[in-house]
């Protein structure tokens, strides 16, 4: 048996990682974001999930990557995949049809009914009620856009976000709603038919949140090792809520660690091997 | 029936100033030999139409070529922003661009709408996100038989698709293989197409299940070999991470782009 205390050590990154990779167990079915969802996701395939199906929305049907992809549609993706269909097909059938457990994305501002925001970041912040269509007409930073987020959000069983945890991205309202979490009053999901339940974890590099029963609104549930309360206060652009029973996180353990970062070392190497413009 | 023509001849024929264009490719098999050659021939005005507009429109948008851009997903992949269409959003140049944002799921389903010759596409989208209130081609219809509201956005029906593709037979059918996006939809939606090819072979050697467009949904077919760079074409050459990390830098500034654009797309003859 190890004893983890003083024999991992490793980066609050790592920390989100790999409990990221945890939420997944092996008989889901994922529909994977880009960047730090894809990052868990495979770790979750290399360790306690080796059966886990993960679906990209290049059309990718369980997919197996070696190395991370840089896009979501790297050749490695399809190489590696038990079969590919056309985009069309994997928005309408596979994920609308009802075939995704979990969808796990990534963001770059989240609310307290975790809403997500990938769209602006205003230039006025959004007192007032001026989010939405006003924050589009007013930006600051254009941000990439939605991509396959709306719907993954919606048609999915479930969502897992992992996201940096900081007052810049934990914001009391989002300026703009791209990706619906419980909408703005927390209500945004009630009485719609054929609607996933929506977020039902958020992974961060400090601790993990899930939204309250009733209200919707994001909790913290779990701190990581090493995290205080005031540090995701710090970070938290609202009075975040703490569980009434807090849990610690479980340390990453060896094998976690040496599979992510070798998966990591990989995806470096192949990445920088081409040439120069 | 499909004509075989050079690239530029291609171009000539059937792209004018003030089309709407679709040039797809899901991150794989992205045509720039023919979007450069776009620019070479100084297009102007045209509406772009794109899910991931990639470095490729960023390329025509610093161009001067476009007017109008709808999309789902805009950003260099893996990388940051296009700078050059940040720069037309923002700072009007070279010149405005108008943005009409739209989901994946949106687009997709509009495209099939469109190679189905249905004037809308319906689905079960944008429920609780603000892109509605900001994009007026977002409205929803009632079903007639459950009552449930569906999302409702009008079919894209491009002037001009176009797309690479591995290989052509001397027929002028077309194979595509790995990921094949929204290749087929975009030929069959659009009013004239162009497919630019990897190489030219006596028999495509398909399976009974291969993505093949017939010689008969096709305007132009241009051989382009490594038409497809940076991006990729599966079975021919990988993507070039390390490029699209480069472009960050290349695109970030007007000067720099345009010192690119004269040495990378001006200075280059037709293939």
């Amino acid at each position: 048996m190890t004893t983890p205390n003083n024999s991992t050590q490793y980066t609050s990154a790592e920390m989100m990682t790999i409990t990221a990779a945890r939420a997944l167990t092996n008989n889901m079915t994922c529909f994977v974001g880009i960047g730090l969802p894809s990052e868990a996701a495979n770790v979750a395939r290399l360790t306690h999930a080796p059966d886990v199906t993960l679906i990209y929305e290049s059309g990718t049907l369980q997919t197996k990557p070696d190395v991370l992809p840089l896009s979501i549609g790297d050749g490695e993706l399809c190489e590696s995949a038990l079969t590919t269909v056309s985009v069309p097909e994997m928005f309408r059938y596979w994920l609308q049809g009802g075939h995704i457990d979990a969808g796990f994305l990534g963001t770059a501002q989240i609310d307290r009914f975790a809403n997500l925001n990938t769209t602006v970041i205003a230039a006025n912040h959004p007192e007032g009620g001026k989010n939405g269509a006003h924050s589009y007409a007013n930006p600051r930073v254009r941000l990439p856009g939605g991509g396959g987020a709306p719907e993954i959000s919606t048609n999915a069983k479930e969502v897992f976000i992992t996201v940096k945890h900081s007052k810049r991205t934990f914001v009391k309202d989002v300026d703009f709603i791209t990706t619906i979490g419980f909408g703005r009053d927390g209500k945004g999901r009630d009485n719609l038919p054929n609607i996933g339940r929506g977020p039902s974890i958020v992974i961060t590099d400090l601790c993990i949140l899930k939204p309250d029963p009733q209200t919707k609104e994001l909790i913290v549930t779990s701190l990581h090792p090493g995290t205080t309360r005031e540090e995701v206060i710090e970070a938290t652009g609202w009075e975040v809520k703490f569980a009434n029973t807090l849990e610690a996180t479980p340390m990453p353990n060896e094998k976690e660690l040496s599979v992510l970062r070798e998966l990591k070392a990989r995806t470096e190497k192949a990445h920088s091997a081409q040439e120069a413009i | 029936m499909t004509t075989f023509m050079t690239l530029k001849e291609a171009i000539a024929t059937y792209v004018k100033d003030g089309d709407t264009i679709a040039l797809e490719g899901f991150t794989h098999l992205i045509p720039f030999a023919a979007g450069h050659e776009i620019i070479r021939q100084k297009r102007r005005n045209l509406s772009l139409i794109r899910m991931t507009p990639d470095l490729i429109y960023d390329q025509l948008v610093g161009a001067g070529c476009v007017r109008k851009l709808t999309f789902s997903w805009g950003g260099n992949p893996g990388v940051g922003s296009l700078h050059r269409v940040r720069d037309a959003i923002e700072n009007d140049y070279p010149c405005a661009l108008e943005t009409v944002e739209h989901s994946h799921a949106a687009m997709a389903n509009a495209y099939e709408a469109g190679a189905a010759g249905l004037p809308l596409a319906v689905f079960r989208g944008y429920v609780g996100s603000e892109l509605p209130l900001v994009n007026t081609e977002i409205s929803s219809i009632i079903c007639p038989f459950t009552g449930e509201q569906l999302a409702a956005i009008p079919a894209i029906k491009p002037d001009v698709g176009i797309i690479h593709a591995q290989k052509a037979d001397r027929a002028g059918n077309v194979l595509i293989e790995g990921i094949i996006g929204v290749q087929k939809e975009v030929v069959l939606s659009a009013k004239r197409s162009i497919v630019t090819v990897e190489e030219i072979v006596d028999n495509l050697d398909v399976t009974s299940n291969a993505c093949v467009l017939p010689a008969w949904t096709i305007d132009a077919i241009a051989v382009a070999p490594e038409g497809a760079k940076p991006s990729y074409t599966l079975g021919y050459y990988d993507r070039d991470n390390n490029y699209y990390k480069q472009w960050d830098n290349i695109s970030r500034d007007r000067d720099s782009f345009n010192q690119w654009l004269e040495s990378h797309v001006f200075a280059q003859g037709d293939v």
